[in-house]
């Protein structure tokens, strides 16, 4: 590519994009690590031998049902989910030049909330199978996350509408996320306060997030959505990348900077909402990933991309071993899981400077 | 060869912030568009790569009128450096790289990192190159600007106070660069710029902009005591020094 000679630091062009492409490649080595140390750990033991053999074909009946049937899809949908929110939010952050920007600081997952609390309330979609406490159950896991995905997609519509009359500037749209996410949660809160005792415990349990709660074709229809819009995103890395020089400097260099934001966020929100309506609320994930890659590759958007996508995979995948482990055979909400583990780190991330601006 | 025409723009319909604009630039000529604050230069200089669409008049570039293009089309011959660049974390080569973004379809061809790697031995940049934007100190950063926006290769260029926030010796060497570039691509240059000791020295023709139009467009004899004092409201002399002309203010 470049014939460049060597720069002060010692390295060329080519070799700082190897480099960054190595760091990818890392991390997918990383995250394929993680995702078979997650199908292995768990209430049930397993020895390595035997999920070795499993992941080839050749397990016990009791291996294939634990591993396949319960575990795979879990990891599938943390790998999903993981990759969706993260690329989500790293093109929120891009777009509207904000490092706050995420699905969950947007209002999209209180949206879903309220849409999830509707379909319990005064849909049934809620009711108590058993005498545990976790045998709470969304008995009409359809009918909740139709109305988790409109109620929203009715968020990302609203932020849109508003900010298209004020030629979508990014504070509009960050504002109107802001006002949005706290009405829908005020809403949520009155709907746990009117309901009863077990409408107000699936409320409470579906808002937690659990990946567990996924089928196959769940699974299917969040992966292929993702996919898409990773695609998509990827696309646009050129567009994001001269976003990142100003919004004037974008548009001098042909990029229609109100049309990337606007088929970037109704993209974005279209990936996090059909992930949140099928696994509940997940928080965190979509803010930290992109800042934590943000530190190792810059924002260059060819490398940041894929990168946190992997990285949003691989931190679920952690949490949600971590969930399933601490107390087992527990299994702890993971969205308290993902807040828990990720405020900390997001602290971390802020006090030792995200890099994002931080010399201005 | 750059002809601007009848350019009007206001943000309302009845308040007009530019009103029958009309210049012509040559290439390999460097233009200063000088005026108070609030006279409507940088809105201008946007209008004449459509970051703003200007109301009514034509931008003809080599025979063509730009606001008749898609944005893609105007990027492949106007380039414009803003006055104001934000740092990011992004690598300088890759800055000047995006000054490509309007020929790039998928990713960069050989000719592209040819061209940035031109641009980089030409200013001198090898040492920055992968150095991060955020890094840099403002001259630097500026140096950077202009870089990608020759990655362009425009037909016209676009500066907005490119000088505003650099040191004596900065201002000196950025619009050196821009003077060379200037001749040696034969490009036609358009600048904002407030201190009119820098464009006496470095700029080929002056506009003042007043009252929302052109209130005197030439060459260096337009810079009168007259014209600078009616355009500014400021008492000034204008003295030669070595041959070169220099303004000073007498208040």
């Amino acid at each position: 590519m470049s014939n460049l000679k060597k720069t002060a630091c010692g390295e060329n062009y080519d070799q700082y994009v190897h480099r960054k492409i190595l760091i990818i490649i890392a991390l997918a080595v990383l995250t394929f690590i993680t995702a078979v140390f997650a199908i292995s750990a768990g209430s049930a033991d397993i020895p390595m031998s035997e999920i070795l053999k499993t992941l080839f074909g050749f397990g016990t009946e009791k291996s294939v049902m634990v591993m396949v049937n319960i575990r795979l899809p879990r990891i599938l949908m943390a790998i999903v989910s993981g990759i969706g929110l993260a690329s989500a939010g790293c093109v929120m952050q891009g777009i509207l030049r904000n490092p706050l920007a995420s699905a969950s600081t947007l209002g999209i997952s209180q949206g879903a909330s309220f849409g999830a609390a509707i379909a319990i309330v005064f849909l049934g979609g809620g009711t108590i199978m058993g005498n545990n406490a976790d045998a709470v159950t969304v008995n009409n896991p359809y009918l909740t996350s139709f109305c988790a995905f409109a109620a929203s997609m009715f968020v990302t519509f609203v932020i849109l509408g508003l900010s298209k009359a004020r030629k979508a500037s990014p504070e509009t749209m960050i504002l109107a996320g802001v006002a949005l996410s706290s009405l829908f949660a005020g809403a949520t809160a009155l709907l746990q306060y009117l309901s009863s005792d077990v409408q107000m415990a699936a409320i409470v349990f579906w808002t937690f997030g659990d990946l567990g709660r996924a089928s196959m074709k769940n699974i299917g229809v969040a992966a292929i959505i993702t996919g898409a819009s990773l695609i998509y995103f990827m696309f646009n890395r050129w567009n994001y990348n001269a976003l990142e020089c100003g919004e004037h400097t974008a548009t001098g260099l042909g990029v229609n900077v109100s049309r990337v934001r606007l088929i970037g966020m109704t993209i974005a929100s279209l990936c996090a909402a059909t992930i949140v309506s099928f696994v509940g609320i997940i928080n965190f994930i979509g803010l930290i990933a992109p800042h934590i890659m943000r530190r190792f590759v810059g924002n260059d958007y060819r490398f940041l991309l894929p990168a946190s996508a992997l990285m949003g995979a691989m931190l679920l995948l952690i949490s949600d071993t971590f969930a399933r482990l601490i107390v087992s055979p527990v299994i702890l909400p993971i969205g308290a899981i993902t807040s828990f583990l990720g405020a900390p780190l997001f602290l971390y991330l802020i006090f030792k400077g995200v890099g994002h601006n931080a010399e201005n | 060869m750059l002809k601007i025409d009848a350019l009007g723009f206001g943000y309302r319909s009845n308040r007009k912030i530019l009103d029958d604009i009309k210049f012509d630039v040559s290439n390999g000529e460097c233009v200063a568009i000088l005026g108070n604050n609030g006279a409507g230069k940088s809105t201008m200089l946007k209008c004449l790569n459509k970051i703003i669409s200007p109301q009514i008049g034509t931008v003809v570039v080599n025979e063509v009128d730009i606001l008749k293009l898609n944005r893609l089309e105007i990027a492949k011959n106007t380039a414009y450096v803003a006055q104001k660049s934000e740092g990011s974390r992004i690598t300088v080569y890759d800055a000047i790289l995006l000054g490509r973004k309007p020929y790039i379809k998928l990713a960069p061809k050989i000719e592209d990192y040819n061209i940035v790697d031109n641009i980089i031995e030409r200013l001198n940049l090898e040492n920055y190159s992968l150095r991060m934007i955020d890094e840099l100190s403002g001259g630097e950063l500026q140096k950077v600007m202009i870089a990608r926006a020759l990655a362009q290769e425009p037909k016209v260029l676009l500066l907005d106070e490119p000088t505003s926030c650099l040191d004596l010796k900065n201002q000196l060497e950025v619009l050196k660069l821009i003077q060379n570039v200037t001749k040696e691509k034969q490009i036609a240059v358009v600048i904002v710029i407030h201190d009119l000791n820098l464009a006496l020295r470095y700029c080929d023709k002056f506009l003042f902009l007043k009252d929302n139009s052109v209130y005197c467009y030439g060459g260096v004899d337009i810079m009168t005591p007259e014209n600078i004092g009616a355009v500014y409201q400021v008492p000034v002399t204008v003295e030669k020094y070595k041959n070169q002309r220099i303004v000073i203010p007498l208040t």
